[in-house]
């Protein structure tokens, strides 16, 4: 046989073809096809001007949008957020680059944290539970300090603001897809890992060819749930008082902030479609491509059911312009990767080292983390002592149980309405493949645009803050429910079903023995998400306000906004502190045992 | 033990003529771990091992037999603990340039195509684009997978996937090709076309390969392909017999001189356990995890009209379509709970096995508790540990520690699971997986 049939010239087809999704790749794969393909691909396609432009607008758009950052701080408020709706797409392009930006930094951070993680044995010690704690905090606690610490960092510049603004992002985005990144490292399949070993890879190559391809559905997936919840943040982000300085950074957040001051009703619509559109928009050109693109990444060697599709990829796939644009950088990567010399030298002898050095290592590098520990501990401890008194704890703890009170009823109302519903989607294998991306983005939505329009009604029909401002905690989150659930459900065995069914289970009994066993394990993952969001949300609907009305729900987040607006660091740290106590232990003692359960019930295995 | 198996010739000595043409060699490479208390665990003893020009050599043993560690240790993936490979003249550290390896598993990398994964070493040596592509091209020419070149591996079938297998591990010129278990994830008739492709490109002298290492559990397979078969026995894994294959390629499987050295082979294979019949097993006696159902499916057809009673093992392992894996467990299980005995080659019912295969299912769990009882010491002790505590209730993990002062940590999973399952398979005790503890009550309708 010939080396090229079938192939074309590989030279041309190879880097085009390992970016087609299947189906593409066998039809190309046929010789007579093969030669068409080529030849068609010489020409400028439709998809080529797209492209074009799609790349030099990006270009555009991000200097013009970035313009600003050298001003001076006082510059924004010489500049006030104008309400004309106009103004509008110029505000959700700053979010949106807020968002990249921070999105970037997580990749970063999540790639870089989760290697030396699963690397080093004595960081996997104190990274991980570190992680697990940051991954339970309420960011939005923080708020404060952040702005503080980067007004701080570049004085009296918008740049400090904006990064404030973007950490706080990233502090919302970048620890599930760390925790992801190092699942990933730490699953890595053992054969593969041999064969990189017995190729003589070096370090680089290793991490190009074995580790980040595998780490990355994971990442993919998890990087979209964390854009979905990102967006809350950034709305909380943008617009804030610190004290007696307020800072509203150009964006769809401080939009909406300045539309509440002036009780514009108006001016808040046009923000939630504003928002509407910018989601999509995301979801369309980064995400579908970035989904469809990481199919090539699954480490099961099987055709997968469901191909997803994406029309930009194809696009990009297509055309010849963007292709021309990836071979340079693809040639870069290489070269750049390309080791001078084979790894030989890394096999030579390690140096000798006494017998009783990891153990002395051991000891110094523990000990140090436990005297720091225990020294950040007791400044904590001092501080709150000193400034609060111990009395005022006991106060927060209650506090902290009111909102605790909420969050549980709000996930057992929020499970008892979409469980049934989510199951009854999921069955509908055509409704499921509807409902799911209109779930998805709702769970995306920002939840805190539509709380003017809670504050409104609870004012109009004389509510009680107590209880009206509870169901806005969950509004945002409780789609996470919702779409796991339908997931569970429309990958419930059909031969289960049809068991089910022989066996006449009807009713509860259907429930009992068929459905929550086999939906627990997605039910767990969906409740625990929406939880942890109710706690972050409750600082901000727990103390809601609409021009000079000002609403207040008695619970820990309302303590900590005041706290916030008051400047009153101490009573804030205590909040916080207090607010993590409760989620780590409420993920501790509830969800991580519920979720055990649940997959042994599944009878999923490790 | 006999004297005929007992030790391995040792296969040169200094001094010896043959050592000059040695590929490579292999001096007491022993493999153990550590362990908190007690003696070390030992998973390889002392092996010798020279690899001349012109021959494929074949590790054959049953899994934890410790063959695959020899391999590694080869290919640089692991350490030896006591020993040396020199391969050029000097030892061996970590993966040496001109040994290359073909997986089980294939182990390809599922993101890149069949080229990109063939090109994957060249790179890693740092060699120009060019030269990469144009070696990469020829090696998947030689191993017959043109036109596959830009296929990702989840679009071919098994063997395709093996072809790739071996077009990366040549395409680095080697001298020496590690194969483990290179053709047992694949079906009879593919196995076979790719083991004679092989042989054929062997005996043309189309490969750059001068000597071959092959791991395998098939007896068949290892004749067939070897020129020098080393036989492991496991428990420490240890060699115990060598082989000489006289025969040429292409070898014919039913040529009765074949045939003969087959049978041969497994004879040696089960004579251990003929002498360790009489011995008393210990607690720490690895239990081959074989479920119940597959025991009284032997049982049954070795007491049918076909075998009455006495099967050759060869034979049996074609006509079941089980390799050596999965047969001598098996037949091994049935030897420790008395219901037959393995003797050269052959497995025979006793008395207890025909009984078992008259009974009804009632019967035959009563029998199975109290061969389980009398001959397993394992299962004895957790009914007697269940019988004295007040609650009747002990977790596994009191058991699996005490295993694990004589078996390696998966060894001792995997004997607590199959007692496990035996132990219920004959209504000695029950598990709740849940709370991982062992205990006597049974489901309330059945107690009462």
């Amino acid at each position: 046989m010939d080396s090229r049939t079938g192939a074309g010239d590989p030279k041309i087809t190879l880097n085009e073809l390992a970016r087609a999704p299947a189906a593409v790749r066998r039809i190309v794969a046929h010789p007579y096809l093969a030669v068409r393909g080529i030849a068609r691909g010489n020409l400028p396609s439709p998809w080529d001007i797209v492209a074009f432009a799609l790349l030099f607008g990006t270009l555009v758009l991000i200097s013009f949008g970035t313009s600003q950052f050298g001003a001076p701080l006082s510059a924004l408020e010489k500049t006030p957020i104008d309400l004309n709706p106009w103004a509008l797409p110029y505000y959700a392009l700053r979010t949106t680059l807020r968002m990249g930006a921070a999105m970037v930094l997580s990749l970063i951070f999540s790639i870089g944290y989760a290697a030396l993680a699963a690397k080093s044995k004595r960081a996997e010690r104190v990274l991980i539970p570190t992680l697990d704690i940051l991954q339970s905090v309420p960011i939005l606690g923080f708020l404060t300090f952040t702005y503080t610490f980067f007004l701080g960092l570049f004085p009296g510049r918008v740049f400090g603001a904006e990064l404030a603004s973007v950490f706080v992002i990233f502090t919302s985005q970048a620890w599930n897809m760390t925790f992801s990144v190092y699942q990933s490292l730490r699953t890595l399949p053992p054969d593969l890992s041999e064969a990189c070993t017995s190729l003589r890879f070096s370090p680089l190559q290793r991490f190009r060819r074995l580790e980040l391809p595998f780490a990355m559905p994971g990442l993919i997936w998890n990087m979209m749930m964390s854009m979905s919840g990102g967006w809350f943040f950034v709305v909380a982000s943008e617009a804030i008082t610190v004290g007696d300085q307020t800072i509203t950074l150009p964006g769809v957040g401080s939009y909406v902030a300045t539309a509440i001051a002036e009780e514009n009703l108006g001016a808040i619509g046009w923000a939630i479609l504003a928002m509407l559109i910018v989601i999509l928009l995301y979801d369309q050109l980064l995400f579908r491509p970035l989904i469809a693109w990481g199919e090539k990444f699954r480490a099961d060697n099987e055709p997968g059911q469901v191909q997803p599709e994406s029309w930009v990829l194809r696009m990009l796939q297509r055309s010849r312009f963007a292709a021309l644009l990836w071979k340079p950088v693809d040639t870069a990567v290489n070269r750049i990767l390309r080791p001078r010399r084979a790894a030989a030298a890394r096999a030579e002898s390690p140096l000798q080292l006494p017998s009783w050095t990891p153990l002395a290592l051991d000891i110094a590098w523990y000990g140090v983390i436990v005297l720091a520990a225990a020294y950040g501990a007791w400044i904590a401890v001092r501080y709150i002592s000193h400034a609060v008194g111990f009395g005022e704890v006991g106060h927060v703890v209650l506090l902290g149980l009111a909102t605790m009170a909420r969050v549980i009823l709000l996930v057992a109302v929020a499970s008892l309405i979409w469980v049934p519903i989510g199951v009854a989607i999921g069955l509908r294998p055509r409704l499921a493949a509807m409902a799911q991306p209109v779930a998805q983005f709702l769970a995306a939505f920002p939840a805190n645009l539509l709380f003017p329009v809670a504050v409104m009604l609870i004012v109009s029909f004389h509510l009680n803050p107590d209880i009206w401002l509870s169901p806005l905690m969950i509004f945002g989150t409780q789609w996470y429910i919702l779409f796991n659930v339908v997931a569970g459900a429309s990958v419930f065995p059909h031969d289960l079903r049809d068991a089910a069914d022989n066996l006449h289970l009807r009713g509860w009994l259907w429930w009992k023995r068929a459905m929550i066993p086999g939906i627990l394990p997605y039910y767990v993952t969906g409740a625990m998400t929406a939880a942890g969001g109710c706690w972050n949300a409750s600082i901000v609907s727990e103390w809601v306000t609409w021009g000079k009305t000002h609403l207040q729900a008695h619970g820990l987040g309302a303590y900590i906004q005041q706290a916030t607006t008051d400047a009153d660091y101490p009573r804030l740290v205590l909040g916080v502190a207090v607010m993590s106590l409760f989620v780590v232990s409420f993920n501790r003692v509830l969800w991580r045992p519920l979720y055990r359960s649940a997959e042994r019930l599944a009878g999923v295995d490790e | 033990m006999n004297d005929e198996y007992k030790q391995a010739a040792p296969v040169a000595a200094p001094g010896d003529p043959a050592l000059a043409d040695a590929v490579l060699e292999v001096r007491g490479v022993r493999r153990a771990f550590k362990r908190p208390h007690g003696e070390p665990l030992v998973v390889l003893e002392s092996v010798n091992l020279n690899l001349h020009k012109g021959e494929i050599i074949g590790l054959l043993g049953r899994s934890g037999s410790g063959k695959s560690t020899l391999l590694r240790i080869v290919a640089g993936l692991i350490k030896a603990s006591d020993g040396e490979v020199i391969y050029r003249g000097e030892p061996l550290h970590g993966p040496a340039e001109g040994i290359s390896m073909v997986f089980q598993s294939f182990a390809l990398f599922p993101w890149l195509t069949v080229l990109q994964n063939v090109e994957a070493g060249l790179e890693a040596q740092g060699m120009a684009p060019d030269e990469i592509r144009e070696q990469a091209l020829r090696a998947i020419d030689v191993i017959g997978l043109d036109g596959f070149a830009n296929a990702y591996p989840r679009e071919l079938s098994g063997g395709m996937r093996q072809r790739v297998g071996f077009a990366r591990a040549l395409v680095m010129n080697p001298s020496i090709l590690l194969m483990d278990e290179p053709f047992s994830a694949l079906d009879v008739l593919t196995a076979e076309t790719l083991r004679t492709d092989f042989l054929d490109l062997w005996t043309e002298n189309k490969l750059p390969i001068q000597s071959v290492l092959l791991v395998t559990h098939n007896i068949e397979e290892a004749v067939f392909m070897c020129d020098r078969i080393l036989v492991f026995s496991a428990n420490p894994g240890r060699v115990v017999a060598e082989i000489k294959v006289p025969f040429k390629h292409p070898r014919n499987r039913l040529d009765p001189r074949f045939r003969q050295l087959v049978d041969d082979i497994y004879s040696r294979m089960t004579v251990r356990h003929a002498t360790g019949k009489a011995t008393v097993l210990s607690i720490g006696e690895r239990l081959p995890e074989v479920s119940t159902n597959l025991m009284a499916g032997l049982i049954e057809t070795l007491a049918s009209e076909t075998y009455k009673g006495r099967a050759d093992m060869p034979a049996l392992a074609q006509a079941l379509a089980l390799e050596v894996d999965e047969l001598f467990p098996l037949a091994e299980s049935l030897q420790m709970l008395g219901y037959a005995e393995l003797e050269s080659g052959d497995v025979q019912l006793t008395p207890l096995g025909l009984q078992f295969a008259q009974a009804d299912t009632q019967v035959r769990k009563i029998g199975f508790a109290k061969q389980m009882l009398t001959r397993i010491p394992l299962a004895a002790h957790i009914k007697s540990v269940l019988d004295e505590r007040p609650g009747h209730r002990a977790p596994a993990v009191r058991f699996l520690s005490e295993l694990e002062d004589y078996l390696s940590d998966s060894a001792a999973e995997h004997t607590l699971s199959a007692v496990t399952q035996w132990g219920r398979y004959a209504e000695l005790f029950t598990y709740d997986d849940a709370a991982e503890a062992f205990s006597l009550d049974m489901p309330e309708a059945e107690a009462s």
